[in-house]
């Protein structure tokens, strides 16, 4: 599944949170959003995910604009995990994901649940609530949840925050390998440039609701004659006059 | 409409209360604390008062009545309260779920939540005070029903504030319902009002539901032009209250409010 962007721009009020930005994610590919806090991101995210009302501009799904589409049609094939959004903490993790799997219509749920549950290391406390889960354990169910469905297009928001090296890379290598295997296209904003190089195809950075730069991380690094995207980051974060 | 999501929804709310035997004291807590507080005054008035003196029960029931009232509007309040706490807000309006789904879950499951917390209330008040809300008869279901759809549709409102202004607007859910009980006539007959206040009070549901169930328990007559009046009074303001929850869902979106909920 192919996502457009074309001169997404978003305004509260006289506050331009997002400003004119045009990006494309090609099937099977990643997309890194990057951006200091308070560049946009979030709210990119929120239009994508029709959370947010765009101001002007287009999001454009397979060549089709979104809002001519079928919502809940187009939101089957969507899904996100960000650890700033939480599953209900009273409920089992099977619980959980039986419920969002009912309300993504998710077909021979029981099956589905074994196999992701099978695939996340989750078995040991499916029957488990999921307040008592420790961050890393949290963080699986929440990426068993955004899986579910067997979503085309993933969101995923700083999916390995707070989590140790090690659950860390579990993670990003299960996100390979799943992208790899279903072909499916990702947008991914962190803040963890490690993780952008080695799971992102392109890369955007984003500053005061602007994109002001693009391309493959290591372009980006030659571009800017920096060593790492971490300091291509700061550069970008840090100078005022640097627009795409 | 999809039963399958509608049934997933309402099974979060089911879960959530089934795990937790805190949560379901709570609910037939405060109903049987009621009945007890109001069933105790109703005894004081039926031997003090010669309104009442020949109808034993009638403030009684109209405490069981008005807290299902409260209860229908508290528990969709509560429900929709409980996806802000959890934090599950945003996960819940990117599903692929229609706006009407979610109403429709609520109010089911509102019902069994109310029910929870009024059977028992309602049996209790029977050897313990010699009332029974049954004694009404047939038309209990219809004043039952119309409670329902005017509980449902001021818990439709507050949710659509909880849209609009965010987890801020959590005091006036639990106050909503005081807003409107001196209107209501609960325990007293419309006459009581001013005549200003009384006009008022005739574009709610509420006069109509206790006046019916004191002209019932008191006179022994049923006038179904009240019944059906109230009934239609409730479904008007309940297609209000859908109305209202989709224009701040619309207006959220706009501000973008549906994201930061919760935080």
């Amino acid at each position: 599944m192919k996502l457009e962007v074309k001169n997404l721009e978003k305004k509260f009020k006289d506050f331009t949170a997002v400003n004119n930005i045009n990006f494309c994610i090609e099937e099977g590919q990643t997309l890194g959003v990057l951006g200091p806090n308070g560049c946009g991101k979030t709210t990119t995210i929120g239009m994508l995910l029709g959370l947010i009302k765009p101001s002007s501009g287009k999001i454009l799904i397979n060549e089709e604009n979104f809002e001519n589409l079928n919502r809940e049609k187009i939101l089957s094939k969507f899904n996100f995990a960000s650890p700033y959004v939480e599953l209900p903490k009273k409920l089992t993790v099977k619980e959980n994901l039986e419920i969002y799997g009912r309300l993504y219509g998710v077909k021979d749920l029981a099956k589905r649940i074994q196999e992701i549950s099978s695939d996340l290391n989750l078995r040991f406390f499916l029957n488990k609530k999921t307040g008592e889960l420790s961050s890393g354990q949290k963080n699986r169910v929440s990426l068993a949840k955004s899986l579910i469905n067997n979503p085309r297009i993933l969101f995923l928001d700083e999916p390995t925050a707070s989590l140790d090296p090690d659950i860390g890379d579990f993670v990003r290598k299960y996100i390979e390998e799943y992208k790899s295997k279903n072909k499916i296209s990702i947008l991914l904003a962190s803040h963890n440039m490690k993780e952008v190089e080695r799971l992102c195809d392109q890369v955007i950075m984003m500053k005061e609701g602007k994109i002001v730069d693009r391309g493959t991380c290591q372009s980006l690094i030659d571009k800017h004659g920096r060593n790492n995207l971490e300091d291509t980051f700061l550069k970008l974060a840090r100078n005022k006059n640097e627009l795409e | 409409m999809n039963w399958n999501k509608v049934y997933g929804l309402s099974l979060r709310h089911f879960y959530l209360i089934k795990s937790s035997f805190p949560r379901i004291l709570d609910l037939i807590y405060w109903p049987s604390i009621q009945i007890f507080l109001w069933g105790f005054i109703s005894k004081f008035f039926t031997l003090s008062s010669s309104y009442y003196n020949n109808t034993v029960g009638v403030i009684l029931s109209a405490a069981i009545l008005y807290d299902f009232l409260f209860r229908s509007s508290i528990s969709y309040n509560m429900m929709f309260l409980e996806e802000i706490w959890s934090r599950n807000f945003t996960n819940l309006f990117i599903s692929p779920i229609k706006i009407k789904e979610i109403i429709a879950a609520l109010t089911l499951t509102a019902i069994v939540r109310t029910l929870i917390g009024m059977v028992p209330a309602a049996l209790i008040a029977i050897p313990l005070f010699g009332v029974s809300i049954f004694k009404i008869g047939l038309p209990l279901i219809t004043l039952l029903l119309s409670l329902y759809i005017f509980g449902i549709t001021l818990g439709l409102l507050v949710t659509s504030g909880l849209i609009r202004f965010g987890p801020s607007f959590e005091n006036i859910a639990w106050a909503s319902l005081f807003f409107l009980a001196p209107l209501g006539c609960i325990y007293y007959p419309i006459e009581i009002l001013p005549e200003w206040l009384q006009i008022i009070a005739k574009i709610l549901p509420l006069v109509h539901i206790f006046e019916e169930m004191r002209n019932i328990l008191i006179n022994d007559i049923i006038s179904y032009t009240q019944i059906f009046l109230a009934i239609a009074i409730s479904i008007f303001y309940f297609i209000l209250g859908v109305a209202v929850f989709y224009i701040s869902y619309a207006g959220a979106k706009i501000r973008g409010t549906l994201i930061n909920v919760g935080e």
